[in-house]
């Protein structure tokens, strides 16, 4: 039993992390109908950056929450200038081009910021300073840290602040115009230049939240980690149904689930054939299950046949 | 450019003379690039070869049906694997060429097969998913089925494959041939050069045929295309196969040519540079994918032979890592090119037309 709830809390943190990332592939998809591809690069780079200056600030002396909030800070200007302008350069001037044209800018961007990376952080993986607090907490006989709580409670949080943001504010409902037609949305004196600008700038700045929450759950980051935790993101969307604000929260949250109990159990349940590092066929599996059976995700609304 | 094709297909003399000049231009280029630039670019061009069967295989799939794959690369596995295990000390088993790639080929189709029939209710950014899920999916197996039976090797790979062998002449040694010496790199250049062809030549003739403009239709809109009365699940079907096969028989000739197979070959990022061949080259137009092959296999490794030297010229040292420089360099390549062209360096007329844009 301890166990099941070890890797409830596991998946919980995971799926928090995914589902921030996931937000921001939903948001752009539900504007713009495009699969930002660069978005996992720009996670990296938010948690490279957090990390270089809680790794410059650790020998400071100033208390460790205070530490990694400014890693944050600064982690999160990068990212949203970062993604401010890669939807500039990269998507804007492709707006009417043919759909898999901003696909190969995306790609092309993803490959930029990946080597950029690597030429300002070199190949090596990167130790996140241990300047959190890592106290224990039993519950039922499994353990959660002070860090893991925040990060759910964090993402929690931010997420809820998202929902507020769309559904209450002025500026979430031209967001809400421009995903349901931007054309008219137009007409009603939105300036979908600004509204997608934003979209990018608000996806960047939870990017780099969730960089800076994987880089310190698992002490580490390199410049090839955003490729893989971007498709998972991804692949969490899709399976809440892209597009879909709550269908990432969902789909991030019951991805991390899945992944862990899966990797949890799957030796058990095929009698050790297959051991835990077969974690990402799970996912991938149940994504493809859910597809098939249920294409517009979980909570998607029924667009199946979109092109 | 567009005038000069214009008047070879009204000139039939014209036509010969222009690919009795093309053909001689491909016998001779083995001579003339390993000879100027040396052994590395030659197999480089091999690998050029390779990945234009891959494109455009890929290319009925995405450019002829329209139906969008990110696990291409899939098949390329599956055809390799194939070869790796049926020729290698692996399981010592040591079938002869001719066999294995018709049988990669086929089992690469099934694959596509099997990958197409749950998707085929699929669209757009669902199929990619799917698809891209598929292929990491091989991957992930091919990574991890060295236990409890050892089937791949897991992340070592396959070793020590056989060559290819034609007639009892393995192409991994120089072949005398009527007094001339053949090296390696040269006969495998002569192989995937025909094998290529071949595929140029099938791919040529689906597309006008009665299933190629099934597939165009089906592209356009597939509803309008049921109507019409094409067998919407079969012409689909038949697509992924087609094009899963082209990899399988790339796949094979790659495990043969390589020696070496291992999981590293078969990642997303490979399956997207083929999907960025298509599109960059001019999705559904064959000779623009087969620029899109020549120059995304050539660019990266001339930037790579580039990028170091040059630091040295300009600055007296290497200051930055040559081979993030290189890729970094290859990405920025693919932004510019696809803002200033979208519809990528080639595309087909059609395609163009309807762009209107992109009119000269």
């Amino acid at each position: 039993m301890d166990i099941f709830l070890q890797q409830i809390i596991n998946g919980l943190v995971l799926g928090s992390i995914y589902a921030l990332v996931a937000l921001g592939y939903t948001m752009v998809y539900g504007i713009m109908g495009l699969i930002n591809f660069a978005h996992g690069e720009v996670v990296m780079l938010g948690a490279l950056v957090a990390l270089s200056v809680v790794s410059v600030l650790a020998g400071s002396g100033l208390p460790g929450v205070v530490i990694a909030l400014l890693g944050l800070a600064v982690a999160a200007l990068v990212c949203m200038a970062v993604g401010f302008t890669i939807e500039r350069i990269a998507y804007r001037p492709l707006r009417k081009a043919p759909r898999l044209a901003p696909l190969i800018t995306a790609i092309g961007v993803s490959i930029v910021l990946q080597n950029l990376a690597m030429l300002v952080w070199g190949r090596n993986y990167h130790a996140f300073p241990p300047v959190l607090p890592a106290s224990q907490h039993e519950i039922l006989g499994a353990t959660i840290t002070s860090l893991q709580l925040a990060i759910i409670a964090i993402a929690a949080l931010m997420m809820a602040a998202l929902v507020l943001l769309i559904q209450r504010t002025r500026l979430g409902r031209a967001m809400r115009a421009t995903a349901e037609n931007p054309a008219i949305a137009q007409l009603m004196g939105v300036d979908i230049d600004r509204i997608i600008s934003f979209t990018f700038v608000i996806g960047s700045a939870l990017a780099a939240v969730a960089g800076l929450m994987v880089s310190a759950n698992y002490s580490i980051a390199h410049y090839y980690m955003g490729f893989i935790l971007g498709l998972k993101a991804f692949t969490a969307a899709v399976l809440g149904g892209i597009g879909n604000i709550a269908g990432a929260m969902i789909g991030g949250i019951l991805l991390g689930l899945i992944e862990s109990l899966g990797a949890g159990y799957i030796g058990d349940l095929t009698g050790g054939f297959l051991g835990s590092h077969y974690q990402d066929v799970f996912a991938f599996f149940v994504l493809i299950c859910v597809l098939v059976l249920r294409p517009s995700g979980l909570v998607g609304e029924k667009l199946a046949e979109r092109a | 450019m567009q005038r000069l094709l214009a008047s070879l297909r009204r000139d039939r003399r014209a036509a010969m003379i222009a690919s009795l000049v093309l053909g001689v231009v491909l016998a001779v280029l083995p001579f003339v690039v390993g000879g100027a630039l040396g052994n590395s670019w030659l197999r480089v061009l091999d690998f050029a070869l390779l990945y234009i069967m891959l494109a455009l295989g890929l290319n009925i799939v995405v450019g002829f049906a329209g139906l969008l794959d990110l696990g291409y690369i899939a098949f390329y596995a599956v055809g390799a694997y194939l070869y790796a295990l049926l020729a290698s000390p692996h399981f010592g088993l040591h079938l002869p060429v001719w066999l294995i790639i018709p049988a990669g080929a086929v089992l690469a189709g099934i694959f596509g097969v099997l990958l197409g029939a749950p998707t085929l209710r699929l669209r757009g950014d669902y199929l990619a998913i799917v698809t891209l899920g598929f292929g990491e999916i091989i991957r992930i197996f091919l990574n991890n089925l060295n236990a409890p039976v050892n089937i791949t090797n897991g992340p070592q790979g396959i070793s020590g494959i056989d060559p290819i062998r034609m007639g009892g002449i393995s192409l991994a040694r120089p072949i005398d041939f009527l007094g001339i010496t053949v090296p390696s790199l040269h006969a495998y250049y002569y192989l995937f050069l025909a094998l290529a062809l071949l595929i140029v030549f099938v791919s040529i003739r689906l597309e006008d045929s009665r299933i190629g403009r099934a597939w165009v239709a089906i592209r356009e809109d597939e509803i309008a295309a049921k109507a019409c009365g094409i067998n919407t699940r079969n012409i689909k079907l038949l697509a992924f196969a087609m094009g899963a096969s082209f990899g399988g028989v790339a796949g094979g000739l790659f495990a043969g040519f390589q020696a070496f197979v291992s999981p590293e070959s078969f990642s997303l990022m490979e399956s997207v540079m083929v999907l960025c061949m298509v599109v960059l080259g001019g999705m559904g137009h064959i000779p623009g994918v087969i620029l899109g092959g020549i120059l995304l296999t050539v660019l990266p490794e001339f930037f790579r032979h580039s990028a170091g030297p040059l630091q040295v010229t300009l600055f007296g040292k290497v200051l930055l890592d040559p081979e993030a420089l290189r890729m970094l360099l290859f990405g920025l390549a693919l932004i510019a090119v696809m803002l200033y062209r979208p519809a990528g360096l080639w595309p087909s007329g059609t395609r163009r037309r309807e762009l209107g844009s992109d009119a000269a």
